[in-house]
């Protein structure tokens, strides 16, 4: 199945199926953080609660929508826009499965840094749009946090491209036949996540919003569906860290017995739970710790482990040149 | 970092806890007898409403959420009038109960008092009125406290003492 009837199917395909985990990922989150805190969850809509999602879309559109009068209009409302919209052109390049997935770009790794970095776009301009000094707190603690922490989001992943020797995802994946990249680049892997997290401004990273310090930052003025926009937009980031990391260290869709999709959902599925563990677990840092652990711990480490994977693939290129 | 690992195994560790949660329409929440909730106004063993309408439960009340009227039957005994408790007020703080010199008022478990209204709030007499002594099965104003009334002088019933002689010195 090929053209672009096939790939318009796919798009579609993808589209919903993102959507709708992101919708249950809300219920998801709010059972696991229940269990962990020895208490339910949400449980009463529907069979396990499973309806919640649609309870509080419907809750959500019944609001009302306000635009502060001091606004500005047009920025208030492209913000929510730019926040989900980036989330899910990321996806363009995830490759779930041979044969599923929207685009095999031969920069794909390069296409989802770029879409990931437009996301504070949508939190710097919604904070300041909003006209509220909370908002604007939240949305330059926003840059100021997603700014330096992308710095080593791509530098945590170069690793993974010299082993790799390609940005291709897909490629990428292959590689891993014989080892996942999580043994070689635990550290890469670790500094990536931490990474992302932070990217994403979920807890323990979530200074953007800190509720008991700037109510709700960044989207405090939002109501009704354009909060609920950033709030998909959060959920959308979340299996987007999942799948990429599934794709950079864990395999892709690499494992034995179960169908290819399949392996790939699962462990999304198993990345995204920790995350939601890490949100139960752990407190949020100081601003100022924040930074002083970006840049000077997780850049050094960083760039130290660029210096040694590349250093060990010249090597090992080097002696197989002798040999040869 | 290693204080970072052991906050995330432990809170993994709660997957295996059993959840405090009480499920409470379906699952009723166990209330200990002395739980402070809607107030009754209770009767003696002898099926007489114990109120002797003195006022000290609500000059007690922080809220201001009781009020009575002192009435006199034609044997002297003291009964309220009306007795009128506004819930949409109360805040079940028990010290009417602890004022009542004749545990006529008491607090009781049960919270399950909603309204649509907040006027079906406010408990008249009859709705306030059990047909039980409550928490103290035995006990009747009546036959200790050494008040005469109708039929009855000082020292006469059950649990009474005659009245000393004040001018004697013998005990």
């Amino acid at each position: 199945m090929t053209g672009p009837a096939a790939t318009l199917t796919q798009i579609v395909a993808i589209f919903v199926a993102v959507l709708t985990s992101a919708a249950l990922l809300t219920w998801a989150e709010r059972r696991l953080l229940g269990l962990w805190q020895d208490r339910y969850g949400p449980n009463r809509v529907g069979p396990f609660g499973l309806l919640q999602p649609l309870a509080d879309v419907i809750k959500l559109l019944m609001k009302e929508d306000f635009v502060p009068p001091a606004a500005d209009k047009t920025v208030y409302v492209m913000a929510p826009m730019v926040v989900m919209s980036t989330g899910l052109i990321a996806f363009a390049v995830v490759p779930f499965a041979p044969g599923v997935g929207i685009s095999d770009l031969s920069v794909g790794l390069l296409f989802f840094l770029a879409i990931t970095g437009l996301t504070v776009y949508g939190i710097v301009l919604g904070g300041w749009a909003s006209n509220s000094k909370y908002s604007l707190l939240g949305g330059l603690r926003g840059a100021a946090q997603m700014i330096s922490y992308e710095v080593f989001l791509g530098l945590a992943l170069m690793g993974v491209v010299l082993l790799a020797g390609s940005f291709d995802l897909r490629t990428i994946v292959e590689a891993q036949r014989g080892l996942w990249f999580i043994v070689p680049q635990l550290s890469g892997f670790l500094l990536f996540l931490i990474a992302g997290v932070a990217e994403l401004h979920r807890l323990p990273f979530d200074l953007p919003e800190a509720e008991n310090e700037l109510v709700a930052g960044y989207h405090t003025e939002y109501s009704s569906m354009k909060f609920g926009m950033f709030f998909v937009g959060e959920y959308v980031g979340m299996i987007l860290l999942g799948a990429m990391t599934t794709t950079l260290f864990l395999g892709g869709w690499l494992g034995p017995v179960l169908p290819p999709l399949l392996w790939f959902v699962l462990k999304t599925a198993l990345l995204v739970v920790f995350l939601v563990l890490l949100r139960a677990a752990l407190p949020r840092p100081r601003y100022d710790q924040l930074m002083a652990l970006g840049w000077k711990v997780l850049l050094p480490l960083a760039l130290l482990n660029l210096v040694v994977t590349g250093g060990f693939v010249v090597a090992s290129a080097a002696s197989a040149g002798g040999a040869a | 970092m290693i204080g970072v690992l052991k906050a995330l195994w432990l809170v993994l560790l709660h997957s295996g806890h059993r959840r405090d949660t009480v499920q409470y329409p379906e699952q009723e929440p166990y209330l200990p007898p002395r739980w402070r909730g809607r107030i009754v106004l209770s009767r003696d063993p002898d099926g007489v409403e114990r109120c002797v309408a003195c006022y000290l439960c609500a000059a007690a009340c922080p809220v201001d959420c009781i009020a009575l009227q002192k009435g006199e039957d034609e044997t002297g005994r003291w009964f309220p009038e009306f007795f009128r408790i506004n819930f949409s007020r109360c805040i079940f703080c028990g010290l009417c109960e602890e004022a009542c010199p004749t545990y006529a008022i008491q607090l009781t478990p049960d919270f399950e008092m909603c309204e649509h209204d907040r006027r079906d709030l406010v408990y008249e007499k009859e709705d306030l009125l059990i047909s039980g002594p409550g928490k103290y099965p035995d006990y009747s104003f009546w036959h200790v406290s050494g008040k005469a009334i109708g039929g009855k002088e000082k020292g006469e019933a059950l649990h009474e003492q005659a009245p000393a002689d004040v001018r004697r010195l013998r005990p």
